[in-house]
């Protein structure tokens, strides 16, 4: 008798298998979903079809009985579910609500403007009541205005000052520990750093409102308490492990012969690190920055509690700063959902995921091409 | 004659690299390790500044009591409610995660070719999924558990109102086990890359089946790296915030959660609201401390163990080697 394979020899083998492999693709399917449950949120607004403007066709009361469900659906803004679960009688009521709004709203010279269409979202633009056109978020106001720019500027603001302090201290000290420490020393500060990274960043959000602030503002003296340099700095302490761990392991990763070539033609352990170690292991570096980068643009209590939250478009790192991630933490309990503003921080949402997503995805294939060099070399 | 002799002895006595200070290496093997002992400031810094400014005022009546009168006054408020929210979530999430991140573990180390296709894109789709920024996931939580899943549970279970479609405890804990995979399917991995090939082959020539071998000889070697993995988890899931805003954690409750469908207060939001919503920040400064101290405490013990375990576990799995 041959030896049979298969799923008719062994069932439970083959069903486990199949079961695992099965389990083993959620993690594809939750990279989906996600961008499949934020991006459809955001459709509306993407494929432009959301409109705020309050200068729409007003249609008298009676004419209601004229309108399809679809049309009164969407004129007065309800879903399919609220629509049927209505009276006739509350429908009558809310037409009426809508007509006295416009009227009321026909003497605001912003009313026309829909301003979920890109142009406002983008570009700057002239409201009635500033001397210049500009760049602003408000988004609850009579004439909601969501102009992402100042945010986008408030994100990488924060982003930059956070990497500024912490690239370099990361990298330094992964250099040291791979290249440099004795192994007693590596086996203490491995752990110390890992304890770093386990720090709630409400924790470190806290602590840069209620120390660092104060401190900062003591030894700078400038006037707005919470700003983007505060949350920058929280921020870094944030990123540190990140750098940390990632560029250590690239460096680690050098076959030890490199070092060992090197300090035999008579370089010292630093320049072996400096001139060899670290340009073979450049592209981990440089992943180790972009992952640094992702979770810095990513983070969200550290900038929601220390940033100050004012969206103000200005160069100045003392300056109040809004971020991205604050302005969804902030914002999405309050707003009625489905509604434009809910859009639109969904909108962010996928912008947010966007932009982590490639930076992930180009330090994994620079990683993955680093490692399998370096193994190739061994 | 007595030249040669003397250069003998001088080239003997010449130190194999040079003599002159190389400033330049010194300088570079300060300020490196100047960074890193700046990273270890840093840390202690926070850590003294939280300890010395929290201990005095955790109390066991403090950990033990709800917030019945005056949630910001550091003698009446307690963080019952909030502990039990956090442990509550926390070990929920647990249960979600660990069976799909050890399974898929188990798929990448035992089952799948190491250059397949599929291995890469789920390797691909992990390490995307741990850089995900933790508001997204608040975001998904919302759209995808609250909104669709609750919404779906309702219709099947014919509720009228919402039940279910709204933010939840059990809704907060799937959110932090989509976010924590990655952790757990890390962690697994290693731990079952570094059992000897050898044990599984033995085990295969002795006449089991592979399922056999992976869940009598494999998986009892891998414990403490799921435990590990478990465990990192938890600590990482412990202290996130944004996540569970949308998705469950409410500002005030009178009562614990008694359903899943409940939602629940927080030991990290509590910590968000006492520093942003307090009516007067000096009066709960000792309050927002001692909260701090206690979320730092549970989260870094959990750390701790965790260094321990993985310690043991790779001391151990290099006698095996």
């Amino acid at each position: 008798m041959g030896l049979k394979r298969g799923h008719r020899a062994r069932p439970l083998e083959w069903l486990a298998e199949k079961t695992i492999f099965v389990v083993s693709l959620i993690a594809i399917l939750m990279v989906f979903l996600i961008f499949i449950f934020i991006g459809k949120e955001a459709l509306p607004v993407l494929l432009g079809r959301m409109n705020t403007s309050l200068n729409q066709k007003a249609i008298p009361v009676e004419q209601m009985d004229t309108l399809s469900p679809e049309a009164l659906c969407e004129y007065l803004g309800l879903s399919k579910q609220q629509l049927a679960s209505m009276d006739k009688e509350t429908l009558k009521t809310l037409m009426e609500l809508k007509l006295e709004a416009r009227g009321e709203h026909s003497n605001n010279p912003d009313a026309a403007v829909n301003s979920t269409r890109w142009r406002y979202l983008l570009g700057p633009y002239q409201w009635s009541a500033y001397s210049k056109p500009e760049f602003i978020w408000q988004p609850v106001s009579e004439v909601p205005k969501y102009n992402l720019v100042p945010l986008i500027i408030g994100s990488l603001k924060v982003t930059l000052i956070a990497l500024l302090f912490s690239v370099p201290l990361a990298l330094g000290a992964a250099v040291y520990v791979s290249q440099l420490a004795r192994p007693t020393v590596r086996e203490w500060i491995k752990p110390v750093i890992e304890l770093l990274a386990g720090i709630p960043s409400v924790v470190l959000g806290f602590f840069a409102l209620i120390v660092l602030a104060s401190f900062l503002q003591q030894t700078f003296g400038y006037d707005s308490r919470l700003n983007a340099l505060c949350a920058g700095l929280a921020l870094g302490v944030a990123v540190v492990p990140v750098v940390f761990s990632i560029a250590e392991d690239a460096l680690t990763s050098v076959p030890r012969s490199y070092v060992q070539a090197a300090l035999a033609l008579g370089a010292s352990q630093w320049k072996a690190a400096w001139q060899v170690v670290l340009p073979a292991a450049l592209p981990g570096v440089f992943a180790a920055i972009a992952l640094g980068f992702g979770r810095a643009i990513g983070e969200t209590m550290i900038v929601l509690m220390a940033s100050g939250n004012a969206s103000i478009v200005s160069a100045s790192l003392l300056d109040s700063t809004r971020t991205i991630t604050a302005t969804i933490a902030a914002e999405l309990g309050e707003v009625v959902t489905g509604g434009a503003h809910y859009r639109i921080l969904f909108l962010i949402g996928v912008l947010l995921f966007a932009v982590t997503f490639i930076t992930n995805l180009s330090a994994d294939i620079v990683m993955h091409r680093l490692k399998g060099r370096m193994e190739g070399k061994r | 004659m007595q030249t040669q002799a003397a250069l003998a002895v001088e080239a003997r006595n010449r130190p194999f690299r040079s003599r002159e200070t190389d400033w330049y290496s010194v300088l570079g093997t300060g300020i490196t390790g100047l960074a890193t002992l700046l990273i270890v400031a840093i840390l202690l810094v926070i850590l003294a500044n939280i300890i010395w400014n929290g201990a005095p005022y955790v109390s066991w009546r403090f950990i033990t009591t709800g917030t019945a009168t005056d949630m910001f006054d550091v003698r009446k408020a307690g963080i019952f409610p909030m502990i039990f929210g956090t442990t509550a979530r926390v070990i929920l999430m647990t249960i979600l995660v660990i069976p799909a991140g050890v399974l898929t573990a188990i798929y990448l180390t035992e089952y799948a070719r190491i250059h397949s296709p599929s291995t890469r894109i789920i390797r691909g789709a992990v390490n995307n999924l741990a850089g995900v920024p933790s508001i997204v996931f608040g975001l998904f939580g919302a759209g995808f558990f609250v909104q669709f899943i609750g919404q779906m549970m309702d219709s099947a279970l014919g509720n009228t109102d919402n039940v279910w479609k709204q933010p939840a405890l059990i809704w907060a804990a799937a959110t932090l086990a989509v976010m924590t995979l990655p952790v757990v399917i890390v962690a697994t991995e290693e731990s079952l890359r570094a059992i000897p090939q050898g044990l599984r082959e033995a085990s295969l020539a002795l006449g089991a089946t592979k399922l056999e071998t992976i869940v009598k000889i494999v998986l009892p070697q891998a414990v403490p790296g799921i435990l590990t993995g478990g465990i990192l988890a938890v600590s990482r899931a412990a202290g996130e915030v944004a996540p569970i805003l949308f998705t469950g954690a409410a500002y005030y409750m009178a009562d614990l959660p008694k359903s899943l469908h409940n939602q629940f207060m927080d030991l990290g939001y509590h910590t968000f609201i006492l520093s942003t919503q307090s009516p007067n920040i000096e009066e709960t400064r000792p309050l927002l401390y001692a909260t701090v101290l206690v979320l730092l405490g549970l989260t870094f013990l959990l750390n701790i163990v965790a260094v321990f375990v993985r310690a043991n576990m790779r001391k151990k799995m290099r006698m095996l080697q």
